[in-house]
C-alpha cells in the first residue's frame, strides 16, 4: 500500500539531498513526442520507461520532457536527445525496452545507438 | 487508440496546449446503468463558436506540422461505436468541457486501460498544472488532486521520478479499491 506517509518520506529524502535535479544549460534533455500520433503509436509507455530508468539510475543531469507532433508521425514513437555542444539525436519507432537501453547506452555510457536513429531508418 | 485512457491523454494534452491551469478528468462507470462516462473539463483558452462547430472534423486542427487532427474525431468515433455520444462545450476565454458516453457492455466499447499511466504522464508533462482525477463506480469513488500533493511536497517538483512513481501506484491502488467488487 502506498500512503501519504510514504510520499512524505520521499520528500524528506529528497530534501536531505543537496543536488536536486535542476535545469541548467548543461543538462541532457530527452524529449518524447506526445501528440495524437505519438500516443497512438505507444509513446506513453516509452515516456514512462524513460522516467523510471532515469529515476532508478539517479541521473540528476537528465531532464525528460514532452512535446507535440514532431512532424514524422509514421516514425513515432520518437525520442529526441539534446546535449550541449552536440548535434541532436532523433530515435524513431521506440518501445519501452529500447527506451531503457537508450538510457544506459546513450545517457550513461555516451554511445549513440545508431541503428535506432532516424538516419538509419530512412 | 487501443484504450480509452490514451484518448484521455490526448484530449488533456489539448487542454494543456490551450493554457489550462486546472484540468478535471472524471470517469464514471456503472454496471447497474450499463454506462461509462468520460468527462474532461479545463479552464484553458476555449474556442469561439465557429471553431467549435468544426472541431470534430479531422481536417480542422491547430497543429502546424500537418493539416489533420484526429484527437476529437477518434473519441467521438469510439463513443458512437459503443452506442454512446460525444459532446463538446466551450466558451472563448473560459474553458472547454468534453463528454463522451458509452454503453459499458457494448462489444465495441474499448477498454479504459491504464488511466494511472495517463494521469502520471500528464503530471510529468505539466507538473505545475492542477489535475483532478475522479473515478466513480457502483461501489464508490476515488479522487486524486495534484493541488493537495503539491502542498505536501514543499517545493519539490511533482516531475521528480520518485514522486511520479508514488503517484502512479497511489492512483492504481485507489482505483483497485473502487473496482474491488468486480473481481
Amino acid at each position: 500500500m502506498k500512503t501519504i506517509e510514504d510520499l512524505q518520506k520521499i520528500r524528506e529524502e529528497m530534501q536531505s539531498k543537496i543536488s536536486l535535479r535542476k535545469d541548467d544549460g548543461d543538462s541532457i534533455r530527452v524529449v518524447v513526442g506526445m501528440a495524437t500520433c505519438g500516443i497512438a503509436a505507444g509513446a506513453r509507455p516509452v515516456l514512462e520507461a524513460l522516467v523510471d530508468e532515469v529515476g532508478r539510475r539517479q541521473l540528476k543531469n537528465v531532464i525528460v520532457t514532452q512535446t507535440g507532433c514532431i512532424g514524422v508521425c509514421r516514425l513515432e514513437p520518437i525520442v529526441e536527445v539534446f546535449e550541449k555542444d552536440k548535434e541532436k539525436v532523433t530515435y524513431v519507432k521506440m518501445d519501452p525496452e529500447m527506451a531503457r537501453t537508450l538510457v544506459s547506452e546513450h545517457l550513461v555510457n555516451g554511445r549513440v545507438v545508431q541503428a535506432w536513429t532516424i538516419g538509419a531508418s530512412e | 487508440m487501443k484504450e480509452l485512457s490514451l484518448n484521455v491523454l490526448d484530449l488533456a494534452q489539448n487542454s494543456l496546449s490551450a493554457g489550462a491551469r486546472h484540468i478535471t478528468i472524471e470517469i464514471c462507470e456503472s454496471e447497474e446503468k450499463d454506462s461509462l462516462h468520460i468527462r474532461i473539463v479545463d479552464d484553458g483558452a476555449g474556442m469561439d463558436p465557429d471553431f467549435l462547430k468544426r472541431v470534430t472534423d479531422p481536417f480542422v486542427t491547430t497543429r502546424t506540422t500537418r493539416p489533420v487532427g484526429m484527437g476529437i474525431p477518434l473519441i467521438k468515433m469510439a463513443a458512437e461505436m459503443a452506442d454512446g455520444q460525444f459532446s463538446i462545450q466551450s466558451r472563448k476565454g473560459e474553458g472547454t468541457e468534453l463528454n463522451a458516453s458509452f454503453r459499458l457492455s457494448h462489444v465495441d466499447r474499448m477498454p479504459i486501460g491504464d488511466i494511472a499511466g495517463t494521469v502520471t504522464t500528464l503530471i510529468q508533462g505539466a507538473p505545475e498544472v492542477d489535475f483532478i482525477y475522479i473515478r466513480r463506480t457502483d461501489s464508490g469513488s476515488f479522487e486524486f488532486d495534484t493541488g493537495q500533493i503539491r502542498g505536501l511536497m514543499e517545493g519539490i517538483s511533482l516531475r521528480e521520478p520518485e514522486v511520479l512513481g508514488w503517484i502512479r501506484e497511489y492512483i492504481a491502488q485507489g482505483e483497485a479499491g473502487v473496482m474491488a467488487q468486480e473481481v
